[in-house]
């Protein structure tokens, strides 16, 4: 700058916004947190034995574990889009009397510590729960299958998609749904075709949070599913067990689900920024 | 949003991949009971989780016979206790559950006295109180019929599943293989399973919420309950006192009156 007069065309400098920069201590905490948050996962890295790696990992029971873990996290992703979608979108775009309430209820999955969730489950659909008879009658039995484990995953999961969505939904306002509206589109169609283009960033994170918080369910199926091998028993709960015989399948089978969670996130981001 | 994401993210993989809530059943484990009081000496017993009435007891009446002495206790599944001890935790006494995790701690030289025999305990199956099944002995159990949930063979309650099972010469189909005992009596408890296999004291002291069914071919296996002191003790005389103390009659009453076998 100095003597230089600004051009015409230039906007007035006091209009841009200054540089600020962050204060050199900051660094101090946040270089703590980040060591805080890794070094655990250098912890994992230095106890695996790599001798046996490969034969600890694809032993039959950690084989069915993962495959199960990969396949109830996937129908519990589905069973939080198709739920999870239309939840959110009521919480963004309605107004009804008590529906701060019914956020916070709805949302009470993410705090609540997973054996709770697993016990209001049994207490629910369990055989002597508050739905027990009527699914006995209808020849339906929960308890033990692979459909309660799917079950306690969606609970725990679903509130991380409407969360997602419902703020996507807010960020995006609603100008190009009135605008679609006011050009004659119906509803539905103004949902099909402007609402869900529109956040399906937001849609797709909040899928990859939902598929990740399942991968790791484990208070709420071992409380409310059980454990066995190829039905019930996904990869924490079969790292769980692993650790009272054999640490070295435990750290390893450990490793293994965090491999897999990295990668879940990293592919979000990827997916993200694409977008 | 993408600050929202990685916030999110971070909550979902923290809970996630940690499994959190696990150590809020009975596995987990920091300290409990008596508050540590300022002052006096304190010694900290680990025993295995089936224990935790029991020795509570007997807790309280040490610190009643040792003036200004208190008594902390931690209560899980005895393989998790040996592993803490193992990663240097300030154990003064260990009582297990079975001889195979005491081995593993005399095995690295961690122990201080000589493991003793106090207690043993033996399997009963438990059922519901209404007993919907109708189970009335072992055989039953081998109906696929039944929702059968027993501990997983990882475990000491599991392991002696599988011997009594072996012994009675049937094959067990069960509908869950669960982390301990306590877990299967929460299944039993709660309805949702038909029958369970427990051990003895657990009947006793799940008092009406399950009804228990005694069978002959349970005594093919016992589970024997070793005590000793922690080698890493700064208080061993007192640690032995409280040794001494579950090998006394008064201890011994104490473990008889919950349902425990005499060594």
């Amino acid at each position: 700058m100095g003597s230089t007069v600004p051009r015409i065309s230039r906007r007035p400098s006091h209009l841009d916004p200054p540089r600020v920069g962050v204060p050199r201590w900051i660094f101090l905490p946040a270089l703590a947190g980040a060591a805080f948050v890794l070094l655990p996962l250098v912890g994992i890295l230095s106890r695996v034995e790599w001798g046996n790696f490969a034969e600890l990992i694809t032993s039959d029971a950690s084989r069915q574990a993962l495959l199960l873990s990969l396949k109830t996290s996937s129908l519990s992703t589905l069973a939080c889009i198709v739920l999870g979608v239309p939840m959110a979108v009521v919480l963004a775009r309605t107004r009804f009397p008590g529906q701060g309430l019914l956020r916070s209820l709805v949302l009470l999955p993410l705090v609540l510590p997973p054996v709770v969730g697993g016990i209001a489950l049994l207490y629910t659909f369990g055989r002597r729960g508050l739905l027990g008879h009527t699914l006995d009658v209808l020849g339906l039995q929960i308890a033990f299958s692979t459909a309660a484990v799917v079950m306690a995953q969606t609970f725990v999961a679903l509130p991380f998609l409407v969360v997602s969505l419902e703020g996507a939904l807010r960020t995006a306002g609603r100008q190009y749904e009135v605008v679609a509206a006011s050009l004659g589109a119906r509803p539905t169609t103004v949902f099909r075709r402007v609402t869900i283009p529109l956040v399906l960033p937001g849609l797709l994170s909040g899928a990859v949070l939902s598929f990740a918080r399942s991968l790791g369910e484990f208070g709420a199926t071992i409380t409310f599913a059980g454990s066995l091998q190829g039905t019930t028993r996904t990869l924490p709960l079969e790292i769980y067990l692993q650790r009272e015989v054999n640490a070295d399948a435990a750290v390893a089978l450990s490793l293994v689900l965090v491999v897999v969670a990295v990668l879940v996130i990293g592919l979000a981001r990827q997916g993200r920024t694409s977008l | 949003m993408k600050r929202r994401f990685t916030t999110i993210a971070v909550i979902a993989l923290a809970c996630g991949t940690a499994a959190c809530g696990a150590d809020t059943s009975d596995a987990g484990g920091g300290p409990s009971g008596s508050s540590t009081a300022s002052g006096g000496s304190k010694i900290t017993v680990y025993a295995a989780a089936s224990l935790k009435s029991t020795f509570e007891h007997l807790g309280q009446s040490f610190e009643k016979a040792h003036d200004g002495t208190t008594v902390e206790f931690n209560f899980a599944g005895s393989s998790d206790l040996v592993s803490q001890i193992k990663g240097g935790a300030p154990a003064d006494v260990f009582a297990s559950a079975d001889e195979k995790n005491m081995t593993k701690l005399t095995a690295d030289k961690l122990h201080g006295s000589d493991p003793k025999v106090f207690a043993t305990n033996t399997l009963e199956i438990a059922t519901p109180p209404d007993n919907p099944a109708g189970v009335t002995s072992l055989k039953d159990l081998a109906d696929k019929d039944i929702t059968l949930v027993v501990c997983a063979p990882e475990v000491p309650c599991g392991a002696a599943t599988g011997k009594v099972a072996k012994a009675a010469g049937i094959t067990l189909s069960p509908d869950s293989e669960e982390q301990s005992v306590t877990d299967v009596l929460g299944k039993v408890k709660s309805g949702e399973a038909d029958a369970g296999l427990v051990y003895v004291t657990d009947v006793i002291g799940a008092g009406d919420a399950v009804k228990g069914i005694e069978f002959p071919e349970s005594t093919a296996v016992t589970n024997r309950y070793p005590i000793a002191t922690v080698a890493v003790s700064r208080n061993a005389a007192l640690g032995q006192q409280f040794v001494d103390l579950v090998l006394s009659d008064e201890g011994q009453k104490v473990l008889a009156d919950a349902g425990f076998g005499r060594p």
